[in-house]
């Protein structure tokens, strides 16, 4: 008889089978993910879960029969006799639920996993122009850590490596200490019988060869500490959040430029390392603000859209080099803007935000109950418009409803052919 | 021989190797066991899951339907719907028995007594696992096929393969050979055989031979129907033989891989037939061991106690009229069966005789034990062996359903004199696999007209198939067959046609 233990073997052998399994449902079980994700809260649905999907397509037929006349055996007597009629009750059909085709036919439940979730949520999204830039691809090299060598260059000796080894050895050498051998030495000049002098002489002779045989540290103690070359990706990206908070922002509208900028952060997450936000919001004047404030703090006042912009000019200017980071920037508003305003925004839009920005995205928010198409254009929409007619990047949305959210998102950022057919969507 | 085999709930595996010994010298001294040798393997709950959906074999090929098992096995797992299973034997030899590391010691006996042993002894020496499958052969079988299928993804891309095998999966269950045919099946001289040809195939490849001009094609009128199906075995009840044989646009490497889902449908066809009595055997096996060791003292009271509680648990058959029931319970009724064999060969009354001559009173329960584990099946087993005195103590009865009767259902028989015998002729159809599948065959292909393959399903009892389904198992046959299929279904009694489908093939033949 053997015994094997295989716990240690891998598990998750069907992972293969699962993922072929998720492959196949695909378009399904994406179905299923973007209706759960209406439902519920967007850091929820980044928590993957169970989602349920029709089992049309999923099943695997087989010949079965039906109806017919039926006979079974069945345990558990109590009180028929031969020849009793028993009623049929219920559907008419007379037939119990046969086993193992219970609610189970109607739904495919199981829990996908949070990157299964997130994968099959973003998975037909991209970044646009993410080429744009040479450093989008660019690589630099990074050096790592990776243990030691015997070899290397003098500045590299790891001293306290080098020492434990030669200590081992010297150990494992039996190579005398000095303090033996002085022991020895003293030993000796008390020492009066010459017999006993003489073997003294001979051991203190023995050791000390031996110390010279086995010196302190030999070459084959030295270790280096060896570094790798790693490529690491410049991977960081920055988010500016800009809102208008001026009072015609209804919570209702915060929420939902909240549910788009937290849609486009998880989203970025997915690409790059490193992702910063930055929250800028502002009414006649703009500030950067903590993620609290920004989405509840109280603030009042006119509405100047050009102050966020400059803001986040002046911030990209001291702390982004558009040369080391790629910027993406979501502005969300109810549409509102003085007119006098409007050169400025065009301006600093055409010369600072747009040339340095990978995506600059426009969400016009507005109260639930109506239909976006029914949403008047703003000022601030007109002069995107316009802006987008004279071929600027921009892309531009109306949202009135959280379950619009997710739509929108996902048409944004919808895999392209060309940069013209973004702008012109 | 005696002290305890361990205490307490925990083991290691000097225990598990200690367990198996004692179980081991049950089994073959005192029970006459004979058995493939034991191979035991330990696993977590995970990879139980992950056994589970590959229809228990460690190795196998990958297809999308075992993620489907595993997904859902997972949720209700997790659920807490579903317990797993406490082991999983394979039959194969060295037989293979999972434990998972969660059972306590008394668990693991229970599993190495059951599993190690009992199903080791059914499978080793029930005539049917004898004639259909080759224990030694089965492993490096699987490992071929799962090597074979990868290639053909690598080849052929994963899409067409994934089409194939769908198709072949739709059919599995009609995928078999009812009767022993010529040879028996060896599964290492199979997977040599494959290899060879494939090597041969490719050693011949001449793209030449595409371009010569074939030769006039004989007229129809030759081929007069009855020499046209004898030459195509018709009919035919093994519908992947058949298209594996005959399928005129199929590749090779598709045939091939009809071979190999059918291979493994054969593999698992006698373990459908002999559910009730596998469990049976099982059960029964471990109930004697444990006995005997606790007997011995080697298990403690409170061991055995909890042995008793699953075992109770394993054999418990709900009765018709409670939530639970969900049909016959194979380790129930099995155990149930075995035991009253054992009662009518040690301690008969007067019905036994009369019922049983050959067996009451011989005293040699496991001789006679030993004898049915090797030479019966679930129907036969039933027909034979269940006595009246069981009938009466499960309180069996008839039910006969009929659509057309208004009033209801009737009681046809009952567990008295008159009804026994009825009794145990139904519950025992209830397991003749014959009555179990729908009885479909190829009856005919119309080589003269437009190659269309005609099926016949012989409706017994006025049970038609259910049309959706079938529809698209139907769509599957004539994808692989690449012209239309037809099937019609013909009640048994009246032979009058009830229904009739016809599918065209998704993929329309090119112009040859």
């Amino acid at each position: 008889m053997h015994i094997i233990d295989r716990r240690l073997n891998p598990g998750g052998k069907s992972l293969e089978n699962r993922q072929r399994f998720l492959r196949r449902a695909k378009a399904l079980v994406q179905g299923a993910v973007k209706k759960t994700s209406q439902d519920r809260d967007i850091k929820d649905v980044l928590e993957g879960g169970e989602v349920s999907i029709p089992l049309d397509g999923m099943d695997e037929p087989r010949f079965r029969r039906e109806g017919g006349t039926r006979d079974m055996v069945l345990p558990g007597n109590k009180k028929f006799v031969e020849g009793d009629i028993l009623p049929r009750s219920g559907d008419g059909s007379g037939r119990k639920s046969a086993p193992g085709q219970g609610d189970s036919e109607d739904a495919f439940r199981f829990v996908l996993s949070k990157e299964e979730f997130v994968n099959l949520f973003l998975d037909d999204l991209e970044l646009p122009d993410l080429a744009k830039r040479k450093f989008a691809e660019a690589e630099s090299e990074g050096l790592v850590r990776a243990g030691y060598a015997t070899s290397g260059s003098p500045a590299n000796i790891s001293i306290s490596r080098t020492v434990t080894r030669a200590l081992a050895r010297r150990v494992a050498l039996r190579r005398p200490r000095p303090e033996a051998i002085a022991e020895l030495e003293a030993q000796l000049e008390q020492e009066t019988d010459e017999d006993k002098r003489a073997a003294l002489l001979a051991e203190i002779e023995a050791l000390k060869a031996k110390a010279k045989r086995i010196p302190f540290i030999d070459p084959i103690d030295i270790r280096y500490r060896r570094f790798e070359a790693v490529p690491k990706p410049i991977a960081q990206a920055v988010m500016f959040c800009l809102m208008d908070v001026s009072g015609s922002m209804s919570e209702h509208m915060k929420d939902l430029a909240k549910r788009f900028y937290m849609l486009l952060y998880v989203f970025l997450t997915r690409r790059y390392r490193h992702v910063e936000i930055v929250f800028i919001r502002h009414t006649d004047r703009a500030e950067e603000v903590d993620e609290q404030t920004f989405f509840y703090g109280p603030a009042s006042g006119g509405t100047l859209v050009s102050s966020a912009l400059q803001c986040m000019h002046d911030i990209v200017r001291s702390r982004f080099r558009p040369s080391d980071w790629n910027i993406y920037a979501a502005q969300a508003s109810d549409g509102d803007n003085a007119t006098s305003d409007s050169e400025n925004v065009a301006r600093l839009l055409t010369d600072n935000i747009l040339p340095v920005t990978q995506f600059f995205a426009y969400l016009e928010v507005g109260e639930s109950g109506t239909y976006s198409f029914e949403m008047p254009d703003s000022a601030l929409w007109s002069l995107y418009e316009r802006l987008r007619a004279n071929g600027e990047p921009l892309s531009m949305r109306k949202v009135r409803d959280r379950s619009e959210i997710f739509p929108v998102f996902h048409d944004l950022f919808q895999r392209r052919g060309t940069t013209q057919e973004r702008a012109a969507s | 021989m005696s002290g305890l085999l361990f205490e307490g709930a925990d083991w290691n595996f000097l225990t598990l190797q200690r367990i198996h010994d004692a179980c081991e010298k049950v089994a073959h001294k005192e029970l006459g066991l004979d058995t493939y040798p034991n191979q035991i393997e330990v696993i977590t709950a995970e990879q139980m899951l992950d056994a589970y959906s590959s229809v228990g074999m460690p190795l196998f090929y990958k297809h999308w339907s075992f993620g489907k098992h595993f997904a859902y096995h997972e949720a209700s797992y997790r659920k807490g719907l579903m317990g797993l299973a406490y082991e999983i034997v394979i039959n194969s030899s060295p037989c293979i028995s999972y434990l998972m590391e969660e059972n306590t010691a008394t668990m693991q006996t229970l599993v190495i007594a059951h599993a190690a042993f009992g199903h080791n002894h059914f499978f080793k020496n029930n005539y049917l696992f004898k004639q259909w499958t080759d224990a030694n052969g089965i492993l490096d079988y699987l490992d071929f096929a799962r090597g074979y299928i990868a290639q053909c993804e690598e080849r052929f891309g994963r899409l067409a393969v994934e089409h194939t095998l769908d198709a072949a999966h739709a059919l599995m269950s009609h995928g078999v050979d009812r009767y022993p045919g010529k040879k028996k099946l060896d599964f290492r001289e199979e997977e040599k055989r494959a290899g060879k040809r494939r090597l041969y195939e490719e050693e011949q490849f001449n793209d030449l031979w595409r371009t010569v001009p074939t030769g006039k094609v004989k007229t129809n009128a030759v081929l007069n129907v009855e020499r046209r199906r004898a030459l195509l075995g018709l009919p035919q009840e093994n519908l992947l033989y058949f298209l594996e044989k005959t399928a005129p646009r199929l590749a090779p490497w598709q045939r091939e891989l009809l071979r190999i889902v059918r291979h493994i449908a054969q593999y698992f066809y006698p373990q459908g037939q002999t559910k009730v009595m596998n469990e049976g055997t099982a059960t029964y096996v471990h109930y004697r061991i444990m006995n005997r060791l606790h007997q011995d003292g080697r298990l403690t009271d409170g061991n055995f106690l909890e042995f008793l509680q699953s075992h109770t648990n394993v054999v418990f058959q709900p009765e018709f009229d409670d939530p639970r029931y969900s049909g016959f319970n194979p380790y129930a009724l099995g155990f149930a069966m075995m035991q009253d064999i054992e009662r009518i060969v040690k301690d008969p009354t007067a019905e036994d005789r009369e019922w049983f001559p050959d067996i009451a009173g011989t005293g040699d329960e496991m001789a006679v034990l030993r004898d049915v584990w090797a030479n019966y099946r679930d129907e036969s087993f039933i027909s034979q062996f269940l006595s009246p005195s069981l009938i009466r103590q499960l309180r069996l009865f008839h039910l006969h359903d009929d659509p057309a009767e208004r009033a209801g259902i009737l009681v046809d028989a009952i567990h008295d004199e008159r009804g026994y015998r009825r009794i145990r002729r139904e519950l025992s159809r209830q397991y003749d696999v014959g009555y179990i599948d729908p009885n479909i065959e190829v009856v005919d292909v119309d080589l003269a007209g437009d190659r269309r393959l005609m099926l016949r399903h012989t409706v017994v009892k006025g049970a038609q198939l259910n049309e959706t389904d079938t529809k698209r198992v139907l769509q599957h046959l004539a994808d692989l067959w690449s012209y239309d299929v037809q099937l019609t279904e013909v009640d048994a009694a009246t032979d009058k046609v009830l229904k009739e489908f016809v599918l065209n093939p998704r993929i329309q033949p090119a112009a040859a």
